[in-house]
């Protein structure tokens, strides 16, 4: 089910202002690939370019390719929504549908893309929450309106979300920012056992995070305020994080920024 | 002097405080001294020594405050005291108004008031009722509702999820001008277009096509502000599950604004079922029963109630209060009905 990410020679921009320039990174299947860098580098606009969400945002716009396994994202004829039906997101802050019981939450992404039977989406609903590691918390209160769960649950909610509609690709953006530690740790074991299954792509500004959920680890970087974000250097993140071949992303993660 | 005391007065973080009666005080104080004045000037009316009472209450405040408490206390007074004379400057004519109604309307308002029409009865004898109003009324405004959300609705739909550029610049402006045309405006234009030019008679729909010239704007505005209410990630969160733009839309953003939505929608309706201007020029207004909206003149009830309070007798005078009831409690059962529905479709919170 997972699939490689090549992006080649991608730029990005909100109207005329370029935030991201000339990005080129292969992102191997069943992997989690971290993307860390200081603010306003363009980590999270280009983890938009990978399932075309960045045009949603007005004046949003992508040149480049971003091949998915040999597709080309932004190739002519491709439909965004298609797009994003293979490629899920999990957002900063949790985003339950308020409207929705849990279970409702966890089918929002198929019954709104076409008809299912009631047997087969209790099926599907079970496994996701399951696969989420949410299951055992909230079997008893499917029915409950999915806003009403604790942070963290909410947040493996919208994972479960994520996965019941069987992505090839899922990325998330800074999943564990709003979370307490006990909650971030779930998410980061959930983390582990999901890349059996799928690409994963996480932004994060915590280093130690990366360090501990991934295997590739990416490092962006801006030359000042104004500038496009620029990819500085990607690998192991054993390497990135013990021997770095760039300067810039020793002093990043030494702390010694700036 | 003790220690206890001599350090309670050195604190500086402890300044004169004035007792929790203090505002009752000075309100009591200067009701008395405005009825006071106003007696002893001789002025007659109710308004005069309220209003003396309400600028005693708000300067006595203050001067009293400033000399014992501190500038600072005495602003905050002042303030405390104005947002208070404000609220009962407000709500005076209100309760007032309700009073007179009801106290003038029950009268002669039954059941029978409300299952008959004014057919056999002249205008100087009691009897009659306001049926044919009610029928004429809720059928205009169920019309004009009917004509309106869904225009309504979809502007703002437009205006929010998918207006960019010029046009949605300029729809803007025409809804806002169209919140301002007054609503004689409006029935003069549906009379020229419908009666004068397409030739068509006076009937309860050409009524309803001018209130929905006076409904639309006000859904748009209301429906527009709910929409944009709606959490930008909860879009975004739909749409990266791979749901198309108009399932967004209809599946996630509709319902959680659904009550917001309601309740503009009621509040619209019922600030055309108050209308009178044009349903004089286009329905015309007739003492019998008629249900069929699209032919022949029809009653509504602001009109019954001006025709009824214009034919000058006490009978009708009557029955102008007790139509007037009915209208007040009907635009509050459509509101309490909004404020259900918007509390039932609230997007959920508990556990």
């Amino acid at each position: 089910m997972a699939k490689r990410i090549d992006v080649s020679g991608l730029n990005a921009y909100y109207g005329s202002f370029l935030a991201i320039e000339d990005i080129s990174m292969t992102v191997e299947p069943r992997s989690v690939t971290a993307f860390i860098g200081p603010s306003g580098c363009g980590k999270s606009t280009f983890l938009r370019t990978l399932n075309r969400m960045h045009e949603v945002t007005p004046g949003g716009r992508v040149d480049g390719k971003v091949m998915l396994d040999d597709e080309n994202l932004y190739g002519a004829g491709i439909d965004p929504v298609a797009v994003r039906r293979e490629v899920g997101m999990v957002f900063q802050r949790p985003n339950p549908f308020p409207t929705m019981s849990v279970y409702d939450n966890v089918a929002a992404g198929l019954r709104l893309n076409g008809k299912y039977k009631k047997s087969q989406l209790d099926d599907i609903v079970e496994k996701s929450l399951k696969g989420a590691n949410l299951w055992n918390e909230v079997k008893d209160r499917l029915n409950k309106p999915g806003s009403g769960l604790s942070g963290g649950q909410q947040q493996r909610l919208c994972i479960a979300r994520a996965i019941a509609v069987e992505p090839n690709v899922l990325l998330m953006d800074e999943p564990c920012s709003a979370l307490d530690p006990i909650s971030t740790l779930a998410i980061e074991d959930l983390i582990g056992e999901l890349k059996e299954q799928f690409t994963i792509v996480i932004v994060t500004h915590n280093m130690q995070q990366a360090a501990r959920v991934s295997d590739r680890t990416a490092f962006f970087n801006l030359a000042a305020v104004g500038q496009p974000g620029k990819l500085i250097e990607i690998d192991d993140t054993e390497r990135i994080f013990s021997n770095p071949s760039v300067q810039a992303t020793e002093d990043y993660i030494s702390g010694r920024f700036g | 002097m003790s220690n206890a005391t001599l350090s309670a007065k050195r604190s500086s973080l402890r300044g004169a405080t004035l007792p929790k009666w203090f505002p009752w005080a000075v309100a009591a104080g200067s009701l008395a001294l405005g009825y006071g004045i106003s007696a002893a000037a001789g002025l007659d009316s109710d308004i005069q020594w309220a209003l003396i009472a309400a600028v005693l209450f708000v300067v006595g405040s203050y001067a009293v405050s400033a000399k014992i408490e501190g500038s600072r206390q005495a602003k905050d007074r002042t303030a405390t005291s104005l947002v208070w004379v404000a609220f009962l400057l407000a709500v005076t004519p209100l309760a007032s108004l309700l009073w007179e109604t009801v106290e003038r309307g029950v009268k002669v308002l039954d059941v029978f008031f409300l299952t008959h029409s004014m057919g056999v009865v002249a205008d100087a004898e009691p009897g009659g009722g306001i049926y044919h109003a009610m029928l004429g009324t809720l059928e205009q405004v169920g019309l004009a509702a009917l004509i309106s959300v869904p225009v309504g609705v979809l502007t703002a739909i437009y205006l929010v999820e998918y207006g960019r550029g010029r046009l949605a610049k300029a729809v803007t402006f025409f809804v806002d001008v169209m919140t301002g045309i007054p609503s004689i405006v409006a029935g003069l234009f549906i009379l020229s277009l419908w009666v004068l030019i397409l030739k068509m008679g006076p009937s309860g729909f050409a009524g309803s096509l001018a209130l929905s010239i006076l409904m639309i704007p006000v859904v748009v505005r209301s429906t527009e502000e709910m929409l944009k209410l709606v959490p930008n990630e909860l879009r975004e969160a739909s749409l990266a599950l791979g749901v198309p733009k108009w399932r967004t839309i209809l599946k996630v953003v509709l319902p959680t604004s659904i009550g917001g939505i309601i309740t503009g929608v009621m509040l619209a309706i019922a600030r055309i079922t108050g209308e009178t201007a044009p349903v004089l020029l286009l329905v015309w207004g007739t003492d019998f029963i008629n249900a069929n909206p699209f032919q022949d003149p029809q009653e509504s009830l602001p009109m019954y109630i001006y025709l009824q309070f214009g034919a000058g007798s006490d009978a009708s005078h009557d029955r102008a209060w007790a139509a007037a009831l009915t209208l007040i409690a009907f635009i509050m059962i459509l509101n309490l009905v909004a404020r259900g529905i918007a509390r039932w479709k609230a997007p959920k919170t508990g556990r």
